[in-house]
């Protein structure tokens, strides 16, 4: 309760949930907002209008325009809020799950297994985090798939830390030896007793990289290596946009639309969540407390 | 502190050996065709039949067993052959050498600037906590964390080269490139800035000065969130301390308490953040120098990372890895200048 009165009282996170929620209906009714015309493999491929490299500005049958290659501007960035949260969240969960798995298990048998863990974690992070992603991204192929694996792989050593020093932390608290002296079983400490109460610091955590992870995803799309041509994915778009960045002469911002509306649309997304994880870190951050 | 020292560079060849590893075991992911192709000379040498192929997998022993293939793979390495690159058409070490000038031309001009400005306003939000500074600073820090680096980068080009032609991409203009590859121009360091000065030719130096405006402006701007929090959080967090009240109460100006006694010892933590900041900006500029064009280490392992080029990759990664180590160490040996209790430890 406390927690929701903080968050209604900052205009900041309010805006952020806005957005967020916006974003949200626009994922679920994209079906309505931007029906699916017929010979679509899938709802992800963008219907172009011909195949004309020129962008064409917005008009009554492109609301966005058209960019390179005519794909629809306004198609893609409908539907790719359904590809921003798969990606976002699907790396997050997996990284999550994977981090919760590696800190309880050095936490808890220490030592030897411990060390190995930890000294892995500190080799992952020793890997700049971008280049290995397009690397393995290369490897395993174009596709939404294949970038959440990547940037999974790369995302989970924080997590891994904060339960490890959580666990070590709770572990010798009152309640839990309190706990351990009615017998309670190891696997049950850990699930109910120690994990519940590491939670809220992996929450800011998730919450924070949700955004940064959409940022990744579509600089890999933006780098070349991401999803598939027409994909409907906003890095994409953005890729798109950076030949025509200069306009014709005397008229500089010629195709200021191929740029505005994807780079519009991920900075909210990512603005959205930076907003709440930012709320979620002062919550949970007592020199904040008054 | 002599023997910290010493752990953290033990964690150095651990590190590089299990990156050599992981980089290992993603070439030897690949399909036979495209693995042979990383060896052959040429596009055309793998149509030329069985013959050929067969002579190419003698030659680099690529039916070997994967331990005598690794073994003779990081051997090469250690003798300081890297190896080949496809994407640079030069040995993997030369083209790190003479692209690392470049970047570290850009990202200290970017990091130090950055960091001050971080500092500056950090504090500045941290005394006006819940004030319209700190909302205004945080706003401010926030937009720009949320800014994809490319979205930003694209608008200034848009802006600053599309429309007023200030701030053009590149590393320099044709005719300054003419100057700096012409034989009386001496390469004293491979920083296009400092070498202009050196040469005495101030054209070429405010050249490669109006080549960096943009993405050093970009890279500030991106990054400048986290030190920023990191900087509030601890200056709220010493303005509690009870030496700062007791200097307020003998009636200390409280300018000087929260700029002098407050601010210096609210810098500990900012150090910390600030070594891992510029560690990832050597290694991590990635998408600024391939939008802005500026050919430097970023570029060159983006590149080399979508061409699947291993050597150039590996060679990446080590050079990261001693960037991240000797950083982290520089940072645990500024601590106790920054605050004399920690010597001890």
């Amino acid at each position: 309760m406390k927690t929701l009165r903080y968050f209604a009282r900052n205009p900041m996170s309010v805006l952020g949930v806005v957005i967020l929620v916006a974003f949200v209906l626009i994922a679920v009714f994209a079906p309505v907002l931007a029906p699916p015309q017929e010979f679509q493999m899938t709802p992800y491929d963008t219907p172009r209008a011909g195949f004309t490299a020129t962008p064409q500005p917005p008009s009554e049958e492109a609301i966005f325009g058209t960019t390179e290659g005519q794909y629809d501007i306004y198609y893609a960035v409908v539907w790719g809020t359904r590809t921003a949260f798969k990606i976002g969240l699907g790396v997050v969960a997996i990284s999550v799950l994977v981090g919760t798995i590696v800190g309880a298990v050095a936490a808890y048998y220490g030592g030897m297994v411990d060390e190995v863990l930890m000294r892995t974690v500190d080799v992952f992070m020793a890997v700049p985090f971008l280049i290995a992603a397009m690397v393995l991204t290369a490897l395993l192929g174009k596709g939404i798939v294949p970038v959440t694996i990547a940037l999974a792989t790369f995302g989970w050593m924080g997590y891994a830390r904060i339960i490890r020093s959580e666990m070590l932390r709770i572990r010798e608290m009152d309640y839990v030896h309190a706990a351990r002296t009615y017998g309670a079983s190891d696997l049950r400490l850990i699930a109910l007793h120690i994990i519940p109460n590491a939670f809220f610091p992996v929450l800011v955590l998730a919450t924070m990289a949700t955004g940064s992870m959409v940022l990744s995803a579509s600089a890999l799309s933006f780098l070349g290596v991401g999803t598939e041509e027409g994909y409907a994915d906003w890095g994409q778009f953005i890729a798109y946009s950076r030949n025509w960045i200069v306009g014709q002469p005397g008229n500089p911002f010629q195709y200021w639309y191929t740029l505005a509306f994807p780079g519009a649309a991920i900075f909210l997304f990512v603005l959205s969540w930076n907003l709440v994880g930012d709320t979620l870190r002062d919550i949970l951050d007592p020199r904040h407390a008054h | 502190m002599l023997n910290y020292a010493f752990r953290r560079l033990l964690m150095l060849p651990v590190v590089m050996f299990a990156l050599s590893l992981m980089i290992f075991a993603l070439q030897m992911s690949l399909t036979p065709t495209q693995r042979l192709a990383a060896y052959a000379p040429s596009p055309d040498f793998l149509k030329g039949g069985q013959e050929s192929i067969r002579a190419l997998i003698e030659q680099y022993g690529l039916n070997d067993p994967f331990y005598i293939q690794y073994g003779r793979w990081i051997g090469n390495i250690l003798t300081g052959n890297l190896g080949w690159s496809e994407t640079a058409r030069q040995p993997v070490g030369v083209a790190l050498a003479s692209l690392l000038p470049a970047t570290i031309e850009l990202v200290f001009l970017a990091f130090f600037p950055g960091l001050l400005l971080a500092i500056y306003l950090g504090s500045r939000a941290g005394i006006h906590l819940n004030r319209w500074p700190d909302h205004l600073i945080r706003v401010f820090t926030i937009l720009g964390w949320s800014f994809p680096v490319y979205v930003f980068g694209l608008l200034m080009l848009l802006i600053f080269y599309s429309a007023l032609d200030w701030f053009p991409p590149g590393r320099l203009s044709q005719w300054a490139q003419a100057v700096v590859s012409s034989p009386g121009f001496v390469r004293y360091t491979g920083a296009n800035t400092v070498d202009a000065l050196l040469n005495g030719n101030v054209a070429v130096f405010l050249d490669a000065l109006r080549h960096l405006v943009a993405p050093v402006v970009t890279l500030i701007y991106v990054n400048l969130a986290n030190m920023t929090r990191v900087m509030r959080t601890s200056m709220l967090e010493t303005l509690r301390q009870d030496y700062v009240r007791t200097a307020r109460a003998k009636g200390m100006p409280r300018r000087v308490v929260e700029l002098h006694h407050a601010r210096r010892n609210a810098l500990l933590p900012v150090a910390t953040i600030a070594g891992m900041e510029l560690a990832y900006m050597m290694g991590g500029v990635v998408i600024t120098e391939t939008i802005f064009d500026y050919s430097g280490l970023g570029q060159f392992a983006a590149k080399s990372a979508a061409n699947l080029d291993f050597p150039a990759i590996l060679g990446f990664g080590l050079y990261f890895a001693v960037v991240l180590v000797v950083l982290n160490l520089l940072v645990d040996l500024i601590y106790p200048l920054l605050d004399p209790r920690v010597k001890t430890k």
